[in-house]
């Protein structure tokens, strides 16, 4: 694990347990680990999107509040955090995972 | 005089109106029930229509049969609802104006939000999660010779999570009995990553699914389904071919929920999730589908959340404190085929676990194992719920709240 990451603790399923922890150095880690080598601005702000719901409601947005908050169509979601946006970008943001399903 | 309204007059609406009007004085309180359908359907019952098992008039009955007497009932779309001026707009042109309001307008799929599923609409592509789709795809499935039976689920949360899981155990079962499942690919595209939402409950369901020979495809975000080609694609590309397609479309609110500013993105109204009141109107309540809580959307989280409701509103109409929270009780028989059924229970805080139901040691019921006694209970529940739960009358030894007792912890579970 890279000394960024060593200051913080992580739940079983590898979420961020505090969420007021998180800066955006260690979210460049917890990226590279999810596969994504560069965080582009298109990536950050979906990331920033998320840390705003997610710090307001102490809930991980969903993938459809994500696509109807920031306007980027769920195609290019896929594209900027692929297989599970909503997953891994609630990760990458130091935040829960989503509560989409019950 | 004052007034309540209660829109929607299916699961949620019918209870709210029993056990409202039993508290609720007719000399001081008015009560009336909006509705656009005349029909109320016991919606369980639309997994058995594609098999067979029920027809449409089986599991029908007149909302006027099923509402109490002395309520009044009006059978009319909803227009508008205005909650800052506390009235609601009907298609009649009828204004009715309400001391509080209870929000029962539940949740409906909308197939025509996905690319290319409306174009073979009740041929190739199906839904069992209303009573026309349930009725076309009975005839399909006897038409159904062979090949790839594909069920998906486009997008959560759902109405009753465990249907699509239930009606792919059946379809093994039904086409078993033809003497065809030789004949028949079975396969679950989720986007769910396994079987069920919750951990445990998903591992055991995963090995029934296995033992049966249903594939699963998981984290499967369909995108579109494609009818010259007979596959559905998702959003990272995968492609499953099919031969009938059964979906489970978007879940969403009441059109009128968004239409009138109340809802979410997906038309739910936001609500506080223990005292069940509108997170923006105090003499606004939602039961049921039509909230956005994070609980199961089905009948049974309906009957647990009902009293919470009442002593909540009877509180606020006398100005005490709101004490009643609901803790997001939920249980569900799966029923599995071949005469068996398993039931889980569990809230908000607790996930589905092994042992007996209701009564501890005893049962007679078990929790997340395959049994004929939970498979009768299912059948038996039909009539139950016409008799007695739509009426509000309490089931003995089912309280609201759940309850640990009878059921085994997992080894790393902290106690709730």
């Amino acid at each position: 694990m890279s000394d960024v990451l060593k200051s913080v603790s992580f739940n079983a399923e590898g979420f961020m347990t505090d969420p007021n922890r998180w800066t955006k150095e260690i979210a460049v880690e917890l990226a590279r680990q999810e596969g994504i080598e560069n965080l582009t601005e298109a990536h950050w702000k979906i990331i920033e999107y998320c840390r705003q719901v997610g710090l307001a409601s102490g809930k991980a947005p969903t993938l459809r509040q994500i696509t109807s908050g920031t306007g980027v169509s769920t195609k290019d979601l896929f594209a900027l955090f692929p297989k599970g946006p909503a997953k891994k970008v609630a990760r990458i943001a130091g935040l829960g995972k989503p509560e989409g399903c019950v | 005089m004052k007034t309540i309204v209660i829109l929607g007059g299916g699961t949620a609406g019918t209870i709210a109106a029993h056990k409202l009007r039993k508290h609720l004085d007719a000399q001081d309180w008015r009560i009336i029930v909006v509705d656009k359908e005349e029909c109320h359907y016991y919606q369980p019952g639309y997994l058995f229509v594609p098999f067979g098992v029920y027809q449409p008039q089986d599991i029908l009955k007149p909302k006027r049969k099923l509402l109490p007497k002395n309520v009044e009932t009006i059978f009319a779309r909803i227009e508008l609802i205005e909650p800052q001026e506390n009235r609601v707009r009907l298609s009649t042109g009828q204004v009715l104006n309400y001391d509080y309001l209870v929000v029962a307008t539940g949740c409906d799929v909308h197939p025509e939000d996905t690319p290319g599923l409306m174009d073979s609409w009740s041929e190739a592509h199906h839904t069992f999660y209303n009573i026309e789709g349930a009725s076309h795809l009975a005839k399909a499935l006897q038409r159904f010779e062979g090949g790839r039976l594909v069920v998906n689920i486009v997008e959560t949360p759902i109405k009753c999570p465990v249907a699509p899981l239930e009606f792919v155990f059946y379809a093994d079962w039904y086409f078993n009995r033809r003497g065809i499942r030789n004949k028949v690919d079975i396969v679950l595209a989720t986007p769910l990553p396994g079987a069920f939402t919750k951990p445990y409950a998903s591992s055991i369901l995963g090995g029934i699914l296995e033992k049966k020979g249903i594939h699963v495809e998981p984290d499967f975000y369909i995108m579109e389904a494609d009818t010259t080609k007979q596959v559905i694609r998702s959003y990272d590309e995968r492609e499953v071919g099919y031969d009938l397609l059964v979906s489970i479309p978007v879940n969403k609110g009441a059109d009128v929920i968004g239409a009138s500013g109340m809802g979410d993105e997906l038309n739910y109204v936001p609500t506080n999730k223990y005292t069940l009141q509108s997170e923006k109107w105090p003499n606004v309540f939602v039961l049921g589908d039509a909230s956005n809580i994070p609980a199961s959307k089905a009948g049974a989280t309906i009957h647990f959340m009902m009293d919470t409701m009442v002593e909540n509103l009877l509180a606020l109409i006398r100005g005490q404190e709101m004490k009643a929270q609901f803790d997001g009780h939920a249980n569900c028989f799966i029923e599995t085929g071949y005469n068996k059924a398993l039931l889980i229970d569990f809230n908000y805080e607790v996930e589905p676990l092994s042992g007996t139901y209701p009564l501890p040691g005893i049962g007679p019921l078990s929790l997340l194992r395959e049994s004929y006694l939970n498979h009768l209970a299912k059948l038996f529940f039909k009539e139950l719920y016409w008799y007695v739960v739509l009426q509000g009358i309490d089931i003995p030894f089912m309280g609201s709240k759940m309850s640990m007792a009878g059921k085994k912890k997992l080894p790393t579970q902290q106690p709730a």
